[in-house]
C-alpha cells in the first residue's frame, strides 16, 4: 500500500500535473507539495505527489556505492 | 526509470552484503531489527534479501501493513454501509477482500451492492459528482502515505460543495505502535522505518524511539540496495552503541518531511485512540475527521458506530504484527488460511507477512 512510483512531471496546473514514466502519463495531484516544475521528479502514490525525489542524491548514492566497490576490487 | 533499476544492481548488492557480514562480525551479540512496514516485507522476501542477513541478524515484521490492521469491526461497518440503499461503497481494492466478522466487500459486490474499486480518493469525489442521488461513501484506510490524500479528497469537496461524499475513517499513524511495541514484550535492538510514512513525517516522529528507548532508528527506501544499506547502517549503529534517527532515504525523505502535507493532516483530522487488528486498542495512534469536516464524516452521517471485534482465536497474527511469533508457528498458516481465503490480518493483504512468507517464503524459512 505504501509504494509509491516515481514520475517525471510535465506540465502542471494548480491542482494537477501530468507525470511519466516509461512513456506512461497520468495525472497526479500535486495538493500536498510545494513548488512543482515540469522536469522535476515526484514519488506518485495513489494518484497524489508525496515528495519531490532529489535525482543528485540519488546519483550521489549509486557513485557512493560504486566507489566502496571499485576501492575493494582495487585493493584485492 | 534508471534508479530502480540502478537501486536493484546486483553486483553492489554482493558488495553490500560483504560490508554487512562484517559490520555483523562487530556485534557482541545476537539482534533482532524489526521492519515495520508491509512494503519493506514484500520486498525483502521477493527480493530474497533474508538470506543475505548474517545469522546474528535477525528481521522480524511489524504491524506496518494497513489493510491486515484494520479491525474486523471496521469491515462490518462498511458491509452495513454498503448494505443500506442508495449508499455507493469507494475503496482501495486491497481492502475488497478483509474478512469482517461474517461477509466480505467482494461477497457484497457479488450479491448486487455498490462497491467499486478506485485508484485515488479524487475518483471517488467524481464518482459522487456524477451520482446526485446517491451518498458515495470512502473507505480512509491507510498510515502517513495515504491520509494526505484522502484529507486533500475532503478539502476538494468542501470546496466544490459536493454534499454526497463521506469517509469512513481509519486512518493509522506509525510511530505510536512503534513505540508501544518497543515498550512491550519484544526485546527489539533497531526499526528499519517506513519510506513513504517518512516522507511526510520526517525524521521527528522516530526520536522519542531512539532518545527514549534507545533503539535506533533508520528510514530506509523499498528497493533491495536501500534496505541492505538500512541494515548495514542499523547493525553499524548497535555495534556502535548509538542510538539515532538516520535517513538512508534522503534522495525522498527530507529531515522535516512534507510540511505542507503536515499541515493539510493537522486541519482535517485528529489524534484518536485506534484499535489495531491483532494488537487491540492503541492510545494516539489513529485520525479521526476534525469537528470542522464533520459532514464528510461517515460514521456520523449515518449514525454507526464500529462494533467490538472477534478474531479467530487459533489465529497468531497478534504476536506475528509483534515481531513474536512467525507465521510457520500458526496452526492456521497455509491450511486453513491461504490468500485466496485469508483468516488472519496478516494473510489478508498481498504486503502482509504471512501471505509474503506463503508466497515467497520456502527458502527463507531458515531464517525466519
Amino acid at each position: 500500500m505504501c509504494v509509491a512510483v516515481p514520475m517525471k512531471v510535465i506540465e502542471v496546473d494548480d491542482v494537477n500535473c501530468v507525470a511519466e514514466i516509461d512513456g506512461v502519463r497520468k495525472t497526479i495531484c500535486v495538493m500536498t507539495l510545494d513548488d512543482v516544475k515540469p522536469g522535476d521528479y515526484v514519488m506518485a502514490h495513489a494518484g497524489f505527489a508525496i515528495a519531490k525525489v532529489d535525482p543528485a542524491t540519488a546519483d550521489e548514492t549509486l557513485r557512493l556505492m560504486r566507489e566502496i566497490v571499485e576501492s575493494e576490487e582495487r585493493d584485492r | 526509470m534508471r534508479y530502480i533499476e540502478e537501486f536493484r544492481d546486483g553486483k553492489l548488492a554482493a558488495k553490500l552484503e560483504q560490508d554487512l557480514v562484517r559490520e555483523a562480525a562487530r556485534l557482541a551479540r545476537a539482534i533482532t531489527l524489526m521492519e515495520v512496514c508491509g512494503t519493506h516485507t514484500m520486498s525483502i522476501y521477493r527480493h530474497g534479501l533474508r538470506s543475505m542477513f548474517p545469522e546474528n541478524v535477525k528481521m522480524v515484521s511489524g504491524p506496518g501493513c494497513p489493510v491486515c490492521v484494520t479491525p474486523v469491526g471496521y469491515v462490518d461497518m462498511a458491509i452495513e454501509l454498503a448494505r443500506t440503499p442508495g449508499v455507493i461503497i469507494t475503496t482501495f481494492g486491497d481492502m475488497m477482500r478483509v474478512p469482517g466478522t461474517s461477509s466480505a466487500l467482494q461477497k457484497e459486490r457479488g450479491a448486487g451492492k455498490d462497491v467499486r474499486v478506485v485508484y485515488t480518493a479524487l475518483d471517488a469525489l467524481t464518482v459522487a459528482a456524477n451520482n446526485k442521488n446517491n451518498e458515495v461513501v470512502f473507505l480512509g484506510v491507510g498510515f502517513e502515505t495515504t491520509a494526505p490524500s484522502i484529507a486533500s479528497t475532503i478539502i476538494m469537496a468542501k470546496k466544490l460543495g459536493i454534499t454526497n461524499f463521506s469517509v469512513l475513517c481509519a486512518h493509522k499513524v506509525m510511530p505510536e505502535p512503534m513505540e508501544a511495541l518497543t515498550s512491550g514484550q519484544l526485546k527489539l535492538d533497531g526499526y528499519m522505518c517506513p519510506a513513504h510514512v517518512s516522507a511526510i513525517i520526517g525524521e521527528e516522529g522516530y526520536r522519542p524511539i531512539a532518545g527514549k528507548y534507545g533503539v535506533p532508528c533508520v528510514i530506509t527506501g523499498f528497493e533491495p540496495l536501500d534496505i541492505l544499506r538500512g541494515v548495514i547502517m542499523l547493525v553499524r549503529q548497535v555495534a556502535d552503541g548509538r542510538a539515532e534517527v538516520e535517513n538512508e532515504y534522503n534522495r525522498v525523505v527530507l529531515p522535516e518531511g512534507n510540511r505542507k502535507a503536515q499541515a493539510i493532516l493537522a486541519d482535517v483530522f485528529v489524534k484518536s485512540s485506534a484499535v489495531w487488528r491483532g494488537l487491540g486498542p492503541i492510545p494516539d495512534s489513529g485520525l479521526a475527521i476534525a469537528p470542522k469536516y464533520e459532514a464528510y464524516d461517515a460514521a456520523k452521517k449515518f449514525g454507526i458506530v464500529e462494533p467490538p471485534s472477534r478474531e479467530n482465536p487459533a489465529c497468531v497474527c497478534g504476536e506475528i504484527l509483534k515481531g513474536l511469533k512467525g507465521p510457520q508457528d500458526c496452526p492456521l498458516f497455509g491450511k486453513a488460511c491461504v490468500p485466496e481465503n485469508p483468516i488472519g490480518a496478516c494473510m489478508v493483504s498481498s504486503e502482509g507477512t504471512c501471505a509474503a512468507h506463503y508466497r515467497y517464503g520456502a527458502g527463507a524459512l531458515a531464517h525466519a
